[in-house]
Protein backbone atom coordinates (compact mmCIF):
# COMPACT_ATOMS: atom_id res chain seq x y z
CA UNK A 1 0.00 0.00 0.00
CA UNK A 2 1.40 3.89 -0.83
CA UNK A 3 -0.27 7.02 -0.02
CA UNK A 4 -1.42 8.60 -3.37
CA UNK A 5 -2.99 12.17 -3.35
CA UNK A 6 -4.24 11.50 0.30
CA UNK A 7 -5.46 7.97 -0.47
CA UNK A 8 -3.87 4.74 1.08
CA UNK A 9 -3.32 2.91 -2.79
CA UNK A 10 -2.16 -0.85 -3.13
CA UNK A 11 0.21 -0.73 -5.48
CA UNK A 12 -0.35 -4.43 -6.13
CA UNK A 13 -2.16 -7.14 -5.72
CA UNK A 14 -0.90 -10.25 -7.58
CA UNK A 15 1.93 -8.25 -9.23
CA UNK A 16 2.54 -5.92 -11.42
CA UNK A 17 3.29 -7.61 -14.59
CA UNK A 18 0.59 -10.65 -14.01
CA UNK A 19 -1.97 -7.79 -13.53
CA UNK A 20 -1.31 -5.91 -16.68
CA UNK A 21 -0.85 -8.74 -18.91
CA UNK A 22 -4.44 -9.31 -17.62
CA UNK A 23 -5.78 -6.18 -18.69
CA UNK A 24 -4.22 -6.48 -22.30
CA UNK A 25 -5.47 -9.77 -23.01
CA UNK A 26 -8.59 -10.60 -20.61
CA UNK A 27 -9.69 -7.38 -17.85
CA UNK A 28 -8.98 -5.75 -14.48
CA UNK A 29 -10.68 -4.14 -11.95
CA UNK A 30 -9.38 -0.81 -10.60
CA UNK A 31 -10.51 0.92 -7.37
CA UNK A 32 -10.26 4.25 -8.48
CA UNK A 33 -12.10 6.23 -6.24
CA UNK A 34 -9.09 8.63 -5.36
CA UNK A 35 -10.21 10.64 -8.50
CA UNK A 36 -12.08 13.94 -7.38
CA UNK A 37 -15.59 15.13 -9.41
CA UNK A 38 -16.83 18.89 -9.62
CA UNK A 39 -20.50 19.39 -10.94
CA UNK A 40 -21.21 22.55 -12.93
CA UNK A 41 -24.69 23.41 -13.19
CA UNK A 42 -26.94 26.20 -14.45
CA UNK A 43 -28.26 27.90 -17.23
CA UNK A 44 -24.80 29.59 -17.78
CA UNK A 45 -22.82 26.37 -17.05
CA UNK A 46 -21.78 25.87 -20.51
CA UNK A 47 -20.76 29.59 -20.94
CA UNK A 48 -18.61 29.09 -17.83
CA UNK A 49 -16.74 25.74 -19.08
CA UNK A 50 -15.80 27.18 -22.04
CA UNK A 51 -13.73 29.62 -20.51
CA UNK A 52 -12.59 27.62 -17.85
CA UNK A 53 -11.29 24.64 -20.31
CA UNK A 54 -9.12 24.35 -23.56
CA UNK A 55 -11.19 21.79 -25.52
CA UNK A 56 -14.46 23.12 -27.06
CA UNK A 57 -17.69 22.00 -25.43
CA UNK A 58 -19.25 23.17 -28.42
CA UNK A 59 -18.90 19.56 -30.32
CA UNK A 60 -20.37 17.84 -27.09
CA UNK A 61 -23.82 15.96 -27.08
CA UNK A 62 -25.87 15.02 -23.27
CA UNK A 63 -23.96 11.79 -22.67
CA UNK A 64 -20.51 12.47 -24.02
CA UNK A 65 -17.51 12.77 -22.24
CA UNK A 66 -14.54 14.95 -23.08
CA UNK A 67 -10.98 15.02 -22.46
CA UNK A 68 -9.82 17.99 -21.60
CA UNK A 69 -7.76 20.65 -19.52
CA UNK A 70 -7.88 23.65 -17.23
CA UNK A 71 -5.08 26.04 -17.78
CA UNK A 72 -3.33 28.97 -15.91
CA UNK A 73 -3.72 32.61 -17.70
CA UNK A 74 0.30 31.93 -18.79
CA UNK A 75 -0.52 28.62 -20.62
CA UNK A 76 0.75 26.20 -17.54
CA UNK A 77 -1.27 23.31 -16.71
CA UNK A 78 -3.98 23.33 -13.83
CA UNK A 79 -5.14 19.72 -14.01
CA UNK A 80 -6.43 17.54 -17.17
CA UNK A 81 -9.76 16.29 -16.70
CA UNK A 82 -12.16 14.29 -18.84
CA UNK A 83 -16.04 16.37 -18.57
CA UNK A 84 -18.80 14.70 -18.74
CA UNK A 85 -21.95 16.35 -20.72
CA UNK A 86 -25.68 15.26 -18.70
CA UNK A 87 -27.63 18.24 -20.41
CA UNK A 88 -27.31 21.69 -21.62
CA UNK A 89 -27.00 22.82 -18.00
CA UNK A 90 -25.09 19.88 -16.15
CA UNK A 91 -21.56 19.05 -16.37
CA UNK A 92 -19.39 16.95 -14.28
CA UNK A 93 -15.58 17.34 -14.22
CA UNK A 94 -13.77 14.06 -13.46
CA UNK A 95 -10.47 15.40 -11.98
CA UNK A 96 -6.80 13.81 -9.93
CA UNK A 97 -7.08 12.97 -6.99
CA UNK A 98 -4.18 15.03 -5.71
CA UNK A 99 -5.70 18.35 -7.77
CA UNK A 100 -8.49 18.02 -6.47
CA UNK A 101 -8.29 20.80 -3.92
CA UNK A 102 -6.40 22.73 -6.22
CA UNK A 103 -9.01 22.10 -9.01
CA UNK A 104 -11.79 22.93 -7.00
CA UNK A 105 -10.39 26.39 -5.76
CA UNK A 106 -8.91 27.21 -9.32
CA UNK A 107 -12.36 27.36 -10.29
CA UNK A 108 -13.86 29.41 -7.53
CA UNK A 109 -10.93 31.83 -8.59
CA UNK A 110 -12.04 31.94 -12.55
CA UNK A 111 -15.98 32.26 -11.13
CA UNK A 112 -15.50 35.30 -9.68
CA UNK A 113 -14.21 36.50 -13.04
CA UNK A 114 -16.89 35.38 -14.67
CA UNK A 115 -20.20 35.67 -13.12
CA UNK A 116 -23.26 34.09 -13.88
CA UNK A 117 -26.02 31.76 -13.49
CA UNK A 118 -24.61 28.53 -12.90
CA UNK A 119 -22.96 26.73 -9.38
CA UNK A 120 -19.90 25.03 -8.58
CA UNK A 121 -20.37 21.88 -6.44
CA UNK A 122 -17.03 19.49 -5.34
CA UNK A 123 -18.53 16.05 -5.48
CA UNK A 124 -15.55 14.08 -4.41
CA UNK A 125 -16.92 12.56 -1.68
CA UNK A 126 -20.45 11.35 -3.40
CA UNK A 127 -18.61 9.03 -5.50
CA UNK A 128 -16.77 6.05 -5.53
CA UNK A 129 -15.39 4.66 -9.16
CA UNK A 130 -14.15 1.61 -10.32
CA UNK A 131 -12.73 0.65 -13.74
CA UNK A 132 -13.31 -2.47 -15.52
CA UNK A 133 -10.60 -2.54 -18.55
CA UNK A 134 -9.71 -5.08 -20.58
CA UNK A 135 -11.30 -6.91 -24.49
CA UNK A 136 -13.45 -8.72 -21.62
CA UNK A 137 -15.05 -5.71 -20.06
CA UNK A 138 -17.94 -5.49 -21.82
CA UNK A 139 -18.67 -9.23 -22.13
CA UNK A 140 -17.96 -9.33 -18.46
CA UNK A 141 -20.48 -5.98 -17.54
CA UNK A 142 -23.17 -7.10 -20.10
CA UNK A 143 -24.28 -9.69 -17.74
CA UNK A 144 -24.98 -7.73 -14.58
CA UNK A 145 -26.75 -4.55 -16.33
CA UNK A 146 -29.76 -3.70 -18.03
CA UNK A 147 -28.18 -1.19 -20.24
CA UNK A 148 -27.51 -1.43 -23.81
CA UNK A 149 -23.86 -1.40 -24.13
CA UNK A 150 -23.63 -2.10 -27.72
CA UNK A 151 -25.07 1.53 -28.63
CA UNK A 152 -23.09 2.78 -25.86
CA UNK A 153 -19.89 4.15 -27.65
CA UNK A 154 -16.27 4.66 -26.81
CA UNK A 155 -16.51 8.28 -24.77
CA UNK A 156 -20.06 8.63 -23.83
CA UNK A 157 -21.77 7.81 -20.85
CA UNK A 158 -25.42 6.31 -19.70
CA UNK A 159 -26.98 6.71 -15.83
CA UNK A 160 -27.89 3.27 -15.46
CA UNK A 161 -27.17 0.42 -12.95
CA UNK A 162 -25.27 -2.55 -12.31
CA UNK A 163 -26.45 -5.70 -10.29
CA UNK A 164 -29.10 -3.07 -9.01
CA UNK A 165 -26.95 -0.36 -7.44
CA UNK A 166 -27.44 3.20 -9.55
CA UNK A 167 -24.45 3.31 -11.32
CA UNK A 168 -23.03 6.06 -13.86
CA UNK A 169 -21.02 4.15 -17.04
CA UNK A 170 -18.64 5.45 -18.93
CA UNK A 171 -17.09 3.69 -21.96
CA UNK A 172 -14.08 5.46 -20.86
CA UNK A 173 -10.38 4.06 -19.47
CA UNK A 174 -6.99 4.62 -18.75
CA UNK A 175 -5.50 1.80 -20.24
CA UNK A 176 -6.03 1.93 -23.65
CA UNK A 177 -8.05 -1.15 -23.96
CA UNK A 178 -11.80 -1.14 -24.53
CA UNK A 179 -13.50 -0.64 -20.76
CA UNK A 180 -15.54 1.27 -18.66
CA UNK A 181 -15.33 4.11 -15.41
CA UNK A 182 -18.07 3.31 -13.52
CA UNK A 183 -19.26 5.75 -10.76
CA UNK A 184 -21.43 4.50 -7.58
CA UNK A 185 -22.28 5.88 -4.46
CA UNK A 186 -19.26 4.88 -1.98
CA UNK A 187 -21.94 2.56 -0.07
CA UNK A 188 -22.28 0.47 -2.85
CA UNK A 189 -18.54 0.12 -4.03
CA UNK A 190 -17.64 -2.52 -1.85
CA UNK A 191 -20.99 -4.34 -3.45
CA UNK A 192 -20.23 -3.49 -6.77
CA UNK A 193 -16.43 -4.81 -6.81
CA UNK A 194 -17.29 -7.95 -5.37
CA UNK A 195 -20.58 -8.18 -7.76
CA UNK A 196 -18.28 -7.43 -10.92
CA UNK A 197 -14.90 -10.40 -9.62
CA UNK A 198 -17.20 -13.05 -9.07
CA UNK A 199 -19.20 -12.28 -12.59
CA UNK A 200 -15.40 -11.70 -14.51
CA UNK A 201 -13.24 -14.32 -12.62
CA UNK A 202 -14.36 -16.90 -14.64
CA UNK A 203 -13.19 -14.76 -17.66
CA UNK A 204 -9.78 -13.78 -16.67
CA UNK A 205 -10.45 -10.69 -14.51
CA UNK A 206 -8.32 -10.00 -12.34
CA UNK A 207 -7.87 -6.90 -9.21
CA UNK A 208 -5.50 -3.74 -10.41
CA UNK A 209 -3.27 -1.87 -8.68
CA UNK A 210 -1.39 1.72 -9.25
CA UNK A 211 1.49 -0.21 -10.46
CA UNK A 212 -0.10 -1.57 -13.43
CA UNK A 213 -2.71 1.59 -13.74
CA UNK A 214 0.72 3.54 -14.54
CA UNK A 215 2.46 0.78 -17.16
CA UNK A 216 -0.38 0.70 -18.72
CA UNK A 217 -1.23 4.33 -19.15
CA UNK A 218 2.67 4.77 -20.14
CA UNK A 219 2.47 2.09 -22.76
CA UNK A 220 -0.21 3.98 -24.35
CA UNK A 221 1.47 7.52 -24.39
CA UNK A 222 -1.24 9.06 -21.75
CA UNK A 223 -0.35 12.06 -20.03
CA UNK A 224 -0.04 11.51 -16.34
CA UNK A 225 -0.26 15.31 -14.04
CA UNK A 226 2.39 15.64 -11.86
CA UNK A 227 4.95 14.28 -14.97
CA UNK A 228 4.50 14.75 -18.38
CA UNK A 229 1.72 17.71 -17.21
CA UNK A 230 2.62 20.46 -14.81
CA UNK A 231 2.11 24.31 -13.79
CA UNK A 232 5.43 24.67 -16.15
CA UNK A 233 4.41 22.92 -18.95
CA UNK A 234 2.05 23.51 -21.82
CA UNK A 235 -0.54 21.22 -23.18
CA UNK A 236 1.41 22.30 -26.71
CA UNK A 237 4.42 20.65 -25.48
CA UNK A 238 2.76 17.44 -23.81
CA UNK A 239 1.11 16.28 -27.24
CA UNK A 240 -2.17 18.10 -25.59
CA UNK A 241 -2.78 20.36 -29.34
CA UNK A 242 -5.30 18.05 -30.33
CA UNK A 243 -7.42 18.97 -27.12
CA UNK A 244 -6.21 23.09 -27.52
CA UNK A 245 -8.94 24.45 -29.22
CA UNK A 246 -7.11 27.57 -30.41
CA UNK A 247 -9.51 29.06 -32.61
CA UNK A 248 -12.05 28.76 -29.31
CA UNK A 249 -12.86 32.73 -28.22
CA UNK A 250 -11.51 33.45 -24.91
CA UNK A 251 -10.78 30.69 -22.64
CA UNK A 252 -8.30 30.68 -19.91
CA UNK A 253 -4.73 30.55 -20.84
CA UNK A 254 -5.32 31.18 -25.02
CA UNK A 255 -3.37 34.40 -25.18
CA UNK A 256 -0.12 32.87 -23.79
CA UNK A 257 -0.43 29.87 -25.38
CA UNK A 258 -1.12 31.74 -28.74
CA UNK A 259 1.65 33.56 -28.41
CA UNK A 260 3.94 30.68 -27.66
CA UNK A 261 2.56 28.85 -30.99
CA UNK A 262 3.51 31.66 -33.20
CA UNK A 263 7.04 32.16 -31.24
CA UNK A 264 7.76 28.83 -31.78
CA UNK A 265 7.76 26.08 -28.86
CA UNK A 266 10.89 25.19 -27.24
CA UNK A 267 10.08 21.85 -25.88
CA UNK A 268 8.64 18.66 -27.00
CA UNK A 269 7.53 15.54 -24.90
CA UNK A 270 8.85 12.56 -27.34
CA UNK A 271 8.56 8.75 -26.82
CA UNK A 272 12.00 6.89 -26.24
CA UNK A 273 12.66 3.08 -26.36
CA UNK A 274 16.14 1.66 -25.05
CA UNK A 275 18.01 -0.37 -27.64
CA UNK A 276 20.49 -1.39 -24.54
CA UNK A 277 18.86 -3.18 -21.43
CA UNK A 278 17.95 -0.78 -18.77
CA UNK A 279 15.15 0.70 -16.57
CA UNK A 280 14.51 4.66 -17.92
CA UNK A 281 13.27 6.13 -14.86
CA UNK A 282 12.16 10.39 -14.34
CA UNK A 283 14.11 12.67 -14.21
CA UNK A 284 17.15 10.58 -15.92
CA UNK A 285 18.67 13.21 -18.21
CA UNK A 286 18.20 12.80 -22.07
CA UNK A 287 21.34 13.40 -24.34
CA UNK A 288 21.61 14.16 -28.26
CA UNK A 289 24.94 13.66 -29.40
CA UNK A 290 26.20 13.46 -25.81
CA UNK A 291 24.63 16.73 -25.00
CA UNK A 292 21.85 17.26 -22.46
CA UNK A 293 18.17 17.99 -24.16
CA UNK A 294 15.33 17.12 -21.67
CA UNK A 295 14.61 14.73 -18.74
CA UNK A 296 12.59 11.69 -18.83
CA UNK A 297 9.01 12.48 -17.43
CA UNK A 298 7.53 8.84 -17.30
CA UNK A 299 9.71 5.29 -17.62
CA UNK A 300 9.48 2.30 -17.23
CA UNK A 301 10.41 -1.74 -18.12
CA UNK A 302 7.74 -1.99 -20.85
CA UNK A 303 5.05 -5.51 -19.78
CA UNK A 304 4.32 -6.09 -23.30
CA UNK A 305 7.85 -5.21 -25.34
CA UNK A 306 9.95 -6.31 -22.39
CA UNK A 307 12.20 -3.29 -23.20
CA UNK A 308 12.52 0.25 -21.46
CA UNK A 309 9.96 2.95 -22.38
CA UNK A 310 9.88 6.30 -21.46
CA UNK A 311 8.50 9.89 -22.29
CA UNK A 312 11.07 12.85 -22.41
CA UNK A 313 10.27 16.44 -22.62
CA UNK A 314 13.26 17.37 -24.52
CA UNK A 315 14.35 20.53 -26.27
CA UNK A 316 12.91 20.91 -29.92
CA UNK A 317 15.72 20.05 -32.03
CA UNK A 318 16.24 16.93 -30.50
CA UNK A 319 12.92 16.02 -30.80
CA UNK A 320 13.12 16.65 -34.34
CA UNK A 321 16.60 16.21 -35.25
CA UNK A 322 18.61 12.72 -36.01
CA UNK A 323 21.20 13.23 -33.37
CA UNK A 324 22.06 9.59 -31.34
CA UNK A 325 19.41 9.85 -28.30
CA UNK A 326 20.76 8.17 -25.16
CA UNK A 327 19.42 8.31 -21.36
CA UNK A 328 21.38 8.33 -18.80
CA UNK A 329 20.95 5.64 -15.70
CA UNK A 330 23.12 5.60 -12.99
CA UNK A 331 26.01 8.50 -14.94
CA UNK A 332 26.05 6.03 -18.09
CA UNK A 333 24.61 6.77 -21.20
CA UNK A 334 22.07 3.83 -22.37
CA UNK A 335 21.29 4.02 -26.40
CA UNK A 336 17.72 4.91 -26.61
CA UNK A 337 15.55 5.78 -30.29
CA UNK A 338 13.17 7.94 -30.93
CA UNK A 339 9.75 5.91 -31.54
CA UNK A 340 6.51 6.53 -32.94
CA UNK A 341 3.76 7.04 -29.73
CA UNK A 342 1.75 4.83 -28.49
CA UNK A 343 4.50 2.28 -27.54
CA UNK A 344 2.19 -0.30 -27.97
CA UNK B 1 8.22 -17.29 3.57
CA UNK B 2 11.47 -19.95 3.24
CA UNK B 3 14.88 -18.71 4.82
CA UNK B 4 17.38 -21.68 4.17
CA UNK B 5 18.68 -22.62 7.24
CA UNK B 6 22.63 -23.38 5.31
CA UNK B 7 22.83 -19.71 4.28
CA UNK B 8 23.52 -16.33 6.15
CA UNK B 9 21.87 -13.25 5.93
CA UNK B 10 22.86 -9.31 6.42
CA UNK B 11 20.50 -6.89 7.36
CA UNK B 12 20.59 -5.57 3.83
CA UNK B 13 18.26 -8.56 2.94
CA UNK B 14 21.46 -10.15 0.95
CA UNK B 15 22.12 -13.90 1.78
CA UNK B 16 25.54 -15.72 1.43
CA UNK B 17 26.22 -18.93 0.75
CA UNK B 18 29.84 -20.67 1.81
CA UNK B 19 31.06 -23.02 -0.36
CA UNK B 20 34.59 -23.98 0.27
CA UNK B 21 37.02 -21.07 -0.02
CA UNK B 22 34.05 -19.25 -2.62
CA UNK B 23 31.02 -17.82 -1.22
CA UNK B 24 27.94 -16.65 -3.32
CA UNK B 25 25.23 -13.71 -2.59
CA UNK B 26 22.14 -13.24 -3.68
CA UNK B 27 18.80 -11.61 -2.10
CA UNK B 28 15.99 -13.44 -0.37
CA UNK B 29 12.87 -14.58 -0.36
CA UNK B 30 11.65 -11.35 1.54
CA UNK B 31 13.60 -8.78 -0.41
CA UNK B 32 12.16 -9.70 -3.56
CA UNK B 33 8.91 -9.73 -2.83
CA UNK B 34 9.33 -6.78 -1.28
CA UNK B 35 10.71 -5.04 -4.23
CA UNK B 36 7.58 -6.90 -6.70
CA UNK B 37 8.60 -8.04 -10.41
CA UNK B 38 12.30 -8.06 -11.49
CA UNK B 39 12.75 -6.62 -14.59
CA UNK B 40 16.63 -5.97 -14.39
CA UNK B 41 19.51 -7.09 -12.88
CA UNK B 42 22.87 -4.97 -13.10
CA UNK B 43 25.78 -7.05 -12.07
CA UNK B 44 29.86 -6.15 -12.06
CA UNK B 45 32.38 -8.24 -14.14
CA UNK B 46 34.31 -11.61 -12.95
CA UNK B 47 37.87 -9.88 -11.33
CA UNK B 48 35.91 -7.08 -10.00
CA UNK B 49 36.38 -6.22 -6.29
CA UNK B 50 33.28 -5.49 -3.82
CA UNK B 51 34.30 -3.77 -0.65
CA UNK B 52 32.66 -4.21 2.65
CA UNK B 53 29.05 -2.40 2.63
CA UNK B 54 29.64 -0.47 -0.65
CA UNK B 55 27.04 -1.61 -3.32
CA UNK B 56 28.04 -3.77 -5.68
CA UNK B 57 25.18 -3.89 -8.26
CA UNK B 58 21.77 -2.90 -8.58
CA UNK B 59 18.22 -4.79 -8.63
CA UNK B 60 15.14 -3.04 -10.15
CA UNK B 61 11.09 -3.72 -10.17
CA UNK B 62 9.09 -1.72 -12.44
CA UNK B 63 8.42 0.32 -9.93
CA UNK B 64 11.59 0.35 -7.38
CA UNK B 65 15.77 0.60 -8.20
CA UNK B 66 17.53 -1.21 -5.11
CA UNK B 67 21.35 -1.50 -4.59
CA UNK B 68 22.70 -4.40 -3.33
CA UNK B 69 25.41 -4.55 -1.10
CA UNK B 70 28.49 -6.28 -0.23
CA UNK B 71 28.62 -7.99 2.64
CA UNK B 72 32.50 -8.72 3.04
CA UNK B 73 35.40 -7.76 0.60
CA UNK B 74 36.85 -9.74 -2.24
CA UNK B 75 37.08 -10.75 -6.00
CA UNK B 76 34.56 -11.98 -8.57
CA UNK B 77 35.16 -15.18 -9.80
CA UNK B 78 31.67 -15.97 -11.35
CA UNK B 79 28.58 -13.59 -12.30
CA UNK B 80 25.47 -15.39 -12.73
CA UNK B 81 25.08 -14.85 -16.83
CA UNK B 82 21.15 -15.79 -16.75
CA UNK B 83 19.95 -12.84 -15.21
CA UNK B 84 20.67 -9.80 -17.64
CA UNK B 85 18.31 -11.78 -19.78
CA UNK B 86 15.90 -13.58 -17.22
CA UNK B 87 15.64 -11.18 -14.35
CA UNK B 88 12.34 -12.81 -12.99
CA UNK B 89 14.90 -15.57 -12.23
CA UNK B 90 15.53 -13.87 -8.67
CA UNK B 91 11.61 -13.86 -7.77
CA UNK B 92 11.33 -17.41 -9.34
CA UNK B 93 14.21 -19.06 -7.24
CA UNK B 94 16.05 -16.01 -4.95
CA UNK B 95 18.27 -18.98 -3.21
CA UNK B 96 19.22 -21.07 -6.48
CA UNK B 97 19.26 -20.11 -9.78
CA UNK B 98 18.39 -16.50 -8.68
CA UNK B 99 22.35 -16.40 -7.38
CA UNK B 100 24.10 -13.15 -8.31
CA UNK B 101 27.76 -13.18 -7.97
CA UNK B 102 30.27 -15.66 -6.47
CA UNK B 103 33.32 -14.17 -4.41
CA UNK B 104 36.81 -15.28 -3.38
CA UNK B 105 36.83 -13.27 -0.07
CA UNK B 106 39.64 -11.46 1.06
CA UNK B 107 39.07 -13.05 4.54
CA UNK B 108 36.29 -15.85 5.75
CA UNK B 109 36.21 -14.48 9.39
CA UNK B 110 34.22 -11.31 8.29
CA UNK B 111 31.25 -13.15 7.64
CA UNK B 112 31.19 -14.15 11.36
CA UNK B 113 28.90 -11.12 11.66
CA UNK B 114 26.17 -12.08 9.74
CA UNK B 115 22.67 -13.60 11.39
CA UNK B 116 21.82 -17.33 10.62
CA UNK B 117 18.22 -18.02 9.18
CA UNK B 118 16.20 -18.13 12.53
CA UNK B 119 17.99 -14.25 13.83
CA UNK B 120 17.64 -12.90 10.00
CA UNK B 121 13.49 -14.26 10.66
CA UNK B 122 13.57 -12.12 14.03
CA UNK B 123 14.84 -9.06 12.49
CA UNK B 124 12.35 -9.28 8.87
CA UNK B 125 9.47 -9.45 11.98
CA UNK B 126 10.98 -6.55 13.93
CA UNK B 127 11.59 -4.18 10.43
Amino acid sequence: MVEFGGWDMPVQYSGVIAEHLAVRSAAGLFDVSHMGEVEVSGPDAFDFLQFATINDLAALVDGQVQYSALCYPDGGIVDDITLYRFNAGKFMLCVNAANRDKDFAWLQDLAVQRPGDYQLVDRGNDFAQLALQGPKAAAILSGLTSADLLSLRVYHFCESEVAGLPTLISRTGYTGEDGFELYCAPRDAETLWQTLMEQGRPQGLVPVGLGARDTLRLEKAYALYGHELSADILPLEARLGWITKLDKAGFCGRDALLKAKSEGLGRQLIGLRLTQPGVPREQYPVRADGKDVGLVTSGTMSPSLRQGIALALVDKTAAIGDADLTIVIRGREISAEKVKLPFV
Amino acid sequence: MDFPEELKYTEEHEWVLVEGDLVSIGISAFAQDQLGDVVFVELPEVGDKIETGKAFGVVESVKAVSDIYAPFSGEIIEVNSVLPDAPETVNNSPYEDGWMIRVKPDDLADLEGLMDAAAYQGFIEEE
